[in-house]
């Protein structure tokens, strides 16, 4: 079906539901890469012209990707409830924009809307939203998870605490983590991840945290992200695994890419379960994404990126994660150029993420080919605590040493608490005041380093 | 205030744990905000490393006697970065100065992510390598600009070597910004799959790999490719494990 536009006196023709979404897209490199973009500014408001004036039950009746050869389609279709999408049935695209922003569309109508909203309806909204449609809306959603304490709580921002090491050092690793726990950082997870894939090596560092989190008693989760498959395996092994990780995308043929299926994910997620190790909730499985994953896997179906992206918050939520996160600025400049596009897809990431129901979180960051700088980053965290973003990624001194990019620093992490008045997880925030590293104004006190000799103890290692 | 005792002045407790890993621990804080000289030095890390994504290789300055300048079909530095599959193409007018030969082995140098990284690492490296390959029918050195790895397909298939070895700039870290990898790819013709080469990275003097290391494993590589007739997953870069059994 061709969708059309005519403005100031030239008709514009969209051979297809996908085409008319590439081409409504906001320019980024990853979809000119593609060849899917828009031939122009004008082209491209034309494109959004016909898709405000696109019914939402188009979407349901024209999959863009195959429904008999995709598994990630059959997923959106088969699981779609269509009572939970009663209330927007009747709405265009556009009309769908202006009624998420009004006042009726709350917290709570948001949430019971979201088993009825499909991957593809919320990207196509997105593309009729301005950065700051999409912050208004993300920060009426709350998604909430729990293992050992609860993330996604309004006014709260978790952090993920990064402690990468280029050769794996379980002593190196160990530093960084006592750096990052010294300025609160860690709610979310304590995440590793490794430059190796042996399992003994894995065994190694998950031994290691886990060894400190019991010895301090802390409410928080750990994870090494390697494959899914290795994790089962670690399982097996009796590893003290809390989250087991996988990165996902949005297509079938994408999926294969990292090799894994829906049916590994699903043994995942009963086996981490079957574990019990959450002391306040079950959400035992981590996700990363990241706009270009398919397309750099050549399976984006002719599908714009973003698009893509948003389908593999369906398989996200079919698996009822702890933490989702995407990865915007790793991927380089052939997929997002500079940081306003950095900073646009981090937006819509989110906020389709949190209208899909997945508890999205982000890692903040890019690659020193891409055109952007710290500051660029500085922008975006400060946008997406604005928008209730449920984690940031911190590493120290924002330089991941083992995988060669910028992300935030531990430091970012206590600049959005006290701007935004964000404390982490409350039972971890609680474990922090138990600790005494808290001021009674609930910062983070500045002289918890000098106490790193009391904390560790007089031979000590935070590693035997 | 009720903030508690410092510890006694002048004892820094990261002292001994900084030496346990290049991550950038124990900074300090000035409120929440890192301390100016860690932000100055991490400023500097990243304009180093934007310069050498930036640098253009110049040819001139490799001290190489007989070389031959190619391009790719991306036309700047601009389009390189947004467009790897022109990376990956020869620049039409540059095909004529490719003609095939009897060789064994031809050295592509290419700018990549870095071009500095090939200006300070690959003539030591080729050097390492052109001694450590006695006998070998080697082609004119190619510089190539504007180049992806996969480029070394095209003038490999061009000038009829058996092996292409790209030497090409990684993309730089704020530690180091001038990391050097070689792709060994046999058989070279547009088309071949990443899983189809041998890779030997961090070639570089700050804790990596030095040139003399690198020309000994890419050596033993290309002799094991020749036993083995290819390079790619099925050629392991483990000398001990090719060593038959005691």
């Amino acid at each position: 079906m061709t969708y059309r536009a005519a403005l100031d006196g030239t008709s514009y023709a969209f051979t297809d539901l996908k085409r008319l979404l590439a081409c409504a897209s906001p320019a980024r490199s990853g979809d000119q890469l593609a060849g899917l973009s828009a031939a122009d500014d004008v082209e491209r408001v034309a494109a959004r012209y016909a898709l405000a004036d696109v019914p939402l039950t188009d979407f349901l009746e024209n999959p863009l990707v195959p429904y008999e050869t995709d598994d990630v389609t059959r997923l959106i279709v088969d699981t779609h409830d269509r009572a939970a999408f009663t209330p927007v049935a009747h709405m265009t695209v556009g009309a769908f924009r202006d009624w998420l922003l009004g006042y009726d569309a709350d917290g709570p109508t948001l949430a019971a809307l979201a088993p009825g909203l499909t991957p593809e309806m919320v990207a196509a909204v997105s593309k009729l939203m301005r950065n700051q449609d999409l912050i208004t809306v993300a920060r009426k959603v709350e998604v909430k998870t729990a293992f050992r304490n609860t993330q996604g709580l309004r006014g709260r921002l978790g952090s993920r605490l990064q402690p990468n090491h280029p050769t794996d050092d379980v002593r190196g690793i160990a530093v960084s983590m006592l750096d990052g726990l010294l300025m609160g950082v860690g709610d979310a997870v304590i995440g590793i991840n490794p430059a190796s894939d042996s399992l003994p090596d894995i065994k190694v560092l998950l031994d290691m945290v886990d060894g400190v989190r019991e010895r301090y008693d802390m409410p928080v989760q750990s994870c090494v992200l390697t494959h899914v498959t290795n994790t089962i395996r670690l399982m097996e092994r009796g590893a003290p695994v809390d989250l087991v990780f996988q990165s996902i995308a949005g297509s079938q043929a994408a999926n294969t890419g990292f090799g894994v299926t829906l049916d590994i994910l699903r043994e995942a997620d009963d086996a981490a379960r079957s574990l019990a190790r959450g002391t306040v909730g079950d959400n035992a499985l981590y996700f990363e994404t990241g706009q270009g994953a398919a397309l750099s896997a050549n399976a984006h179906h002719g599908v714009d990126q973003q698009t893509m992206e948003a389908r593999a918050y369906a398989v996200a939520r079919a698996f009822r994660p702890l933490l989702v996160n995407t990865v915007v600025g790793f991927i380089g400049p052939e997929y997002l150029y500079d940081g306003k596009q950095v900073i646009r897809a981090g937006l819509e990431d989110h906020f389709c993420a949190k209208l899909l129901g997945v508890p999205m979180g982000c890692d903040v960051c890019y690659t020193n080919h891409t055109m952007a700088d710290q500051d660029d980053m500085d922008d975006l965290m400060m946008l997406l605590t604005v928008a209730g973003v449920n984690f940031l990624i911190a590493v120290p001194g924002s330089d991941d040493v083992m995988l060669g990019y910028q992300s935030l620093s531990y430091h970012d992490i206590l600049t959005l608490r006290s701007t935004f008045d964000r404390p982490p997880a409350p039972e971890f925030e609680a474990w922090l005041r138990r600790q005494d590293m808290l001021t009674a104004e609930g910062r983070m006190r500045v002289s918890a380093p000098q106490q790193l000799g009391r904390v560790l103890g007089p031979t000590g290692g935070l590693v035997a | 205030m009720n903030d508690r005792t410092p510890e006694p002045r002048g004892v820094d407790p990261w002292a001994d744990l900084r030496d346990l890993t290049i991550a950038r621990v124990g900074l300090g804080r000035c409120g929440d905000a890192i301390p100016a000289r860690d932000v100055l030095a991490f400023q500097l890390a990243h304009a180093q490393a934007r310069n050498a994504v930036g640098a253009t290789l110049d040819a001139a300055t490799l001290g190489l006697d007989n070389v031959v300048e190619v391009h790719s079909r991306a036309t700047d530095r601009a389009t390189f970065l947004q467009r790897p599959d022109l990376g990956r193409q020869l620049a039409e007018k540059d095909a004529p100065r490719l003609p095939p030969g009897a060789y064994d082995v031809v050295f592509v140098l290419a700018d990549g992510l870095s071009a500095t990284a090939v200006t300070r690492q690959a003539p030591g490296v080729l050097a390492a390598c052109l001694k450590a390959l006695p006998g070998w029918s080697v082609a004119p050195v190619v510089v190539a600009h504007q180049a992806r790895v996969a480029l070394g397909d095209e003038i490999g298939e061009r000038l009829a070597a058996r092996f292409v070895v790209i030497m090409i700039g990684e993309r730089p870290g704020l530690s180091v910004a001038d990391s050097l990898s070689l792709y060994i790819t046999a058989n070279p013709r547009p088309g071949r799959a990443d899983s189809e080469r041998n890779c030997i990275s961090n070639i570089q003097p700050r804790g990596g790999l030095s040139p003399e290391s690198a020309a000994d494993k890419l050596a033993w590589l290309l002799r094991e490719a020749v036993r083995i007739g290819g390079t790619g997953v099925n050629l392991k870069d483990d000398p001990s494990a090719a060593l038959p059994s005691a």
